[in-house]
């Protein structure tokens, strides 16, 4: 069963040549020629029929949000493409942008055109500024094109400053909008009043590479990977104690076991699945646990742990991330992450009772039901997963 | 009405059916069964915010609970105000909030009128769940109005949108994320160094004791006590409809009499009236605005109109920050307050044998910015300092109870004299409007002989609470000394909320403002509203002191400024006549430029 690192890496690399979706190299250009001749309709039912959930961790239907800002009446609309990628533990979005940000325009062109937009921005996270000078280039080359084609649509740039929280889409919209990220209410929902009160697709740059694969293949091939609720491949970025690390596309689907098989060290105790906000899967269930929306949902990052590492020095780390990284406004989030790392840190130090950590995973079920976004609602994915299955790694 | 047309949308609340408007929130949607559902960061005046947590409730199909403030209610919503998830959320969001909060009860203004607390007692939190992490940062104690402690923050930005929303004056704002997120004012300085306007709509608005008034309580007391020195107090146009409420008769009450008799008891040596100094305020303004018409129409001199209004210490600031070059627009007549402390020290004084440096002026206000405008270094016309201490209702109210009257049961009293005699135009001072009716009254009598033609002088057009309001008023039948005012309209103009005054100003900045006159009032309602009332201040009860004003009004002897007998004293016994030498002396007052942030 143990295989080499080789051998891994042989595996690894025939499934990515099997999916092969994000990192081919195709003609943007013939594509968008050839879109810009198809009916609105039968883009979104290409969409729909691909099952494409998004890929920036909420994972909500694409077609849907979709069809949500095609259905709003207009004359403005907006695309964005969410390039903040804040979630410790991904770094793919970066990957795409640097190889193939054409596959990305093009995939906010065609939600464009579904929707009605004439104009799309890329909101760029401030520690990807070294990305700008390429990017601009492309996107003139992009934005001449379509003028070619006659298509009124024009890209332009937005720079984060490092909040992770301004990859929360309504954050996101405030930050561009010059205000302080902050998450608001929802609804209504960026597709009914977005950027500047006009009706806003946001994607995730992954799902509008897929967008352009769907509509190249004409809603086939992508349906043919993954699982009846997680169609599709996914790019996944692979850290921690991992024998083989970096960027991979993979099949949506298979367990944790599969996937530690190929990148884990031989003595991965532990796979965190979606970064800060997402799931610790500990080795008793990685034959049960299935890497997709039925089981670990995952923006892309894949953390695996050894046995050398302290379950309780991780669980610090995130909820310390988290602790700063909240935007502060919502009670639950704001106080809730500083009470959940002044109270892992008091029981440890045996100022409070073991018992206090069955408290505290109430307050983090309260905080996933009352918090007002979803950072202040994830954190108690990595709380509770960490704290049920290393219970005594935290206590003692 | 349209009402009828409007879309109904049925839901249940709590397994009971009703139908409500589109659009509506949960939360109204709960308050018009009946169901209470607690609630922190709301309020009616501002902007739904859905931060602090505490309204939550169930919706079925919803994977979390949701914000009933903020929370359209949707066709066939299913809600649950009181389900065991939303109780379990309610008191952690409580807990949450009390283990930031520096929670010294027993030690804040605040105690016993603080929306915390009262949450807190409700949701019997006696326990303490969680670890106390409160920051020990020391209050901003800089402003002479307003203090900020942010150890009692509750981070629900009611403030910073009362200061950006209502006022327009954005001198609060959040700063920093997380743990460290906080309201504080641009790059943290103190607020005695920003744009801050004192108006203390942030405190009126504040639910618990981060943000109150800089208190001088004690400072009073002392005066008091003090045999050597002979205590003047003197009382704004709005305490009379809201003292009563602040020592709990509820709201609308006229209590001006019993007030009089609660300042003697308290040991005031003399109990004098700003409404005296309002009509004064009338006969100045007024023949400075009759002025200015006159070399504008007449003369065709360059002279700055529309004249406004200058009564509002807090709109004074915001125009020496936000406009100040159209400051030549503002009357020149000091606050009744500042009319009134000149006059105490000088001629009040040399009347009942008090040497002014002896004596002390002490003023009750509904306001904050009382407290910085009595502050200023150009307001010492007596040769002194003109106002020594300024208190708002809330702590005059405070005094009260420190000395253990029982309000309710207090015979009537009168205000000593002179200076304590007031017409029904000096107490509608206190309201949005009132100074432009007072006025008008007042000038078109100078200008036609006649009586103002609005029956019973209930000028309405300039009344209510629309934030701005207009009106023209056509000039006939003049005296021979205005007929080039004859056939003339009188546009006027009526703002309150800084936010208001905002849109009023950049019309007079830009040139286009069509109107002759303007009154500003810094805050939502005029005094009755002001920083300084009690809390809560709503429309409803804004409403109820603007027409117990409107009411005292009417009960007067007198309506009209000119027609007090001790304003006509003053002017052959002292004054001579208004924009007179000594007018200039002690009523008149000029601006500064001040920077923008
Ligand atoms: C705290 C927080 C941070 C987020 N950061 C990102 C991000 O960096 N990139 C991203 O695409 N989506 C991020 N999201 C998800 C977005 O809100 C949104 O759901 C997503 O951009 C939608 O695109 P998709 O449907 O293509 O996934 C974040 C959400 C939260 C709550
Ligand atoms: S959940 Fe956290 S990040 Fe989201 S609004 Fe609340 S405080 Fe801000």
């Amino acid at each position: 069963m143990v295989m080499t690192r080789d051998e891994k890496l042989a595996k690894i690399n025939a499934h990515q040549e099997r999916v092969n979706l994000i990192f081919e190299k195709i003609d943007t250009l013939r594509l968008m020629e050839k879109v810009l001749t198809l009916d609105n309709n039968k883009i979104l039912e290409y969409i729909k029929e691909s099952g494409l959930k998004g890929r920036g961790g909420a994972g909500f239907p694409t077609y849907l949000k979709w069809k949500l800002a095609a259905d709003q009446k207009s004359d403005v609309k907006y695309v964005i493409c969410n390039a903040d990628e804040g979630e410790p533990g991904t770094f793919k979005d970066r990957k795409i942008l640097e190889e193939q940000a054409e596959k990305v325009f093009t995939g906010m062109a065609i939600c464009a055109k579904v929707i009605g937009a004439s104009l799309g921005y890329i909101y760029l996270r401030g520690e990807y500024n070294f990305l700008v000078p390429l990017l601009v280039t492309k996107m003139n080359v992009f934005n001449d094109d379509m003028k070619k084609f006659g298509f009124n649509f024009t890209i332009d740039l937005r720079s984060g400053s490092g909040a992770y929280i301004c990859g929360e889409e309504t954050a996101l919209i405030e930050s561009m909008e010059g205000y302080r990220g902050e998450a608001r209410n929802k609804p209504p929902y960026p597709a009914e009043k977005g950027y500047l009160g006009k009706p806003t697709v946001i994607n995730n740059v992954e799902t509008l590479v897929y967008c352009t694969m769907i509509v190249l293949n004409e809603g086939k091939k992508f349906k043919n990977f993954g699982t009846e609720i997680s169609t599709g491949s996914k790019v996944f970025s692979v850290s921690g104690d991992a024998d083989v690390e970096g960027i991979y596309e993979l099949e949506l689907g298979m367990t944790i076991q599969e996937f530690v098989d190929l990148f884990g060290d031989g003595d991965t105790k532990a796979v965190q699945v979606g970064g800060a906000s997402g799931f610790c899967v500990p080795r008793k269930k990685f034959k049960e646990t299935i890497i997709g929306f039925e089981g670990v949902p995952t923006g892309g990052s894949m953390m695996l742990f050894n046995s050398s590492r302290s379950m309780y020095h991780i669980l610090m780390n995130y909820m310390e991330f988290m602790q700063e990284e909240s935007c502060g406004q919502c009670t639950p989030c704001r106080v809730g992450c500083q009470q959940l790392v002044k109270g892992i840190q008091a029981i440890k130090h045996k100022k409070r009772p073991a018992s206090y950590l069955d408290e505290l995973v109430k307050l983090a079920k309260t905080m996933r039901v009352a918090s007002k976004c979803g950072l202040g609602q994830s954190v108690a994915n990595p709380f509770i997963s960490i704290v049920e299955n290393f219970r005594e790694e935290i206590i003692y | 009405m349209s009402d009828n047309k409007q879309k109904m949308i049925n839901v249940t609340i709590d397994n009971k059916t009703v139908s409500v408007p589109e659009n509506t929130s949960i939360l109204e949607a709960t308050r018009s069964l009946g169901v209470y559902i607690p609630t922190l960061c709301h309020h009616e005046d501002l902007c739904v915010a859905g931060n602090c947590r505490v309204c939550l409730v169930e919706v079925k199909g919803s994977r979390t609970l949701q914000a009933s403030c903020a929370t359209p209610v949707a066709e066939g919503m299913e809600i649950f105000t009181n389900s065991r998830l939303v109780r379990t959320a309610r008191k952690h969001v409580i807990e949450l909030l009390l283990s930031e909060h520096r929670g010294e009860c027993l030690r804040c203004s605040r105690n016993g009128n603080c929306e915390l607390q009262a949450l807190a007692n409700e949701y019997r939190v006696d326990e303490g769940l969680f670890i106390d992490i409160h920051k020990e940062d020391q209050p901003d104690i800089s402003s002479p109005a307003i203090q900020k402690d942010d150890s009692k923050c509750i981070r629900c930005q009611r403030c910073v949108r009362a200061c950006t929303e209502l006022q327009s004056v954005s001198a609060l704002c959040v700063a920093h994320k997380g743990a460290d997120m906080k309201i504080t004012t641009f790059w943290d300085k103190a607020l005695a160094y920003v744009v801050c306007t004192n108006c203390g709509q942030c405190v009126s608005h504040c639910p618990t004791g981060a943000l109150t008034e800089k208190n001088y309580v004690e400072d009073v007391w002392d005066a008091i006590y003090d045999p050597t020195k002979h205590v003047v107090v003197q009382t704004a146009p709005a305490i009379r409809v809201s003292i009563g409420e602040e020592v709990g008769l509820g709201p609308g009450k006229r209590v001006t009499k019993k007030l009089v008799t609660a300042l003697r008891r308290l040991g005031f040596d003399s109990v004098l009236d700003t409404d005296f100094t309002a009509d004064l305020t009338i006969i100045e303004e007024g023949n400075e605005l009759l002025q200015r018409l006159t070399k504008a129409l007449r003369d065709n001199e360059d002279v700055a109109l529309p004249m406004i209004t200058s009564c509002s210490p807090g709109w004074i600031k915001f125009a020496e920050h936000e406009f100040n070059h159209s400051l030549n627009h503002l009357s020149t007549c000091k606050s009744p307050q500042q009319m009134f402390g000149p006059l105490a020290k000088t001629y009040y004084a040399e009347k009942i044998g008090v040497d002014p440096k002896d004596m002390v002026v002490v003023s009750i206000m509904p306001c904050t910015a009382k407290k910085f405008e009595a502050a200023r270094p150009e307001m010492m016309s007596s040769g002194f300092r003109d106002v020594d201490y300024v208190l708002t209702t809330r702590e005059l109210g405070l005094m009260i109870r420190q000395a253990g009257i029982d309000f309710e049961k207090l015979e009537d009293g009168e205000y000593d004299s002179i200076l304590g005699k007031s017409t029904g135009a000096g107490a509608i001072f206190g309201t949005t409007g009132g100074v432009m009716e007072a006025a008008l009254r007042t000038a078109y009598e100078i200008v036609t002989g006649r009586e103002i033609p609005f029956d019973g002088l209930k000028i309405t057009p300039v009344r209510g609470l629309d934030g701005i309001k207009e009106a023209t008023l056509k000039i006939e039948g003049t005296l021979n000394k205005y007929n080039f005012l004859e056939g003339a309209e009188l546009r006027v103009a009526i703002g309150h909320g800084l936010a208001n005054a905002r849109k009023i100003m950049k019309q007079v900045e830009s040139g286009e403002s069509p109107y002759h006159f303007i009154e500003i009032m810094a805050c939502p309602g005029g005094c009755i509203g002001g920083g300084g009332q009690p809390i809560p201040t709503t429309n409803e009860l804004r409403l109820q002191r603007a027409n117990a004003l409107y009411e005292e009004d009417e009960k007067m002897q007198y309506r009209k400024s000119h027609e007090n007998p001790e304003i006509i004293e003053i002017y052959e016994d002292f004054l001579e006549k208004p924009l007179g030498h000594k007018s200039h002396e002690l009523l008149h007052t000029s601006y500064v430029k001040r920077e923008k942030n």
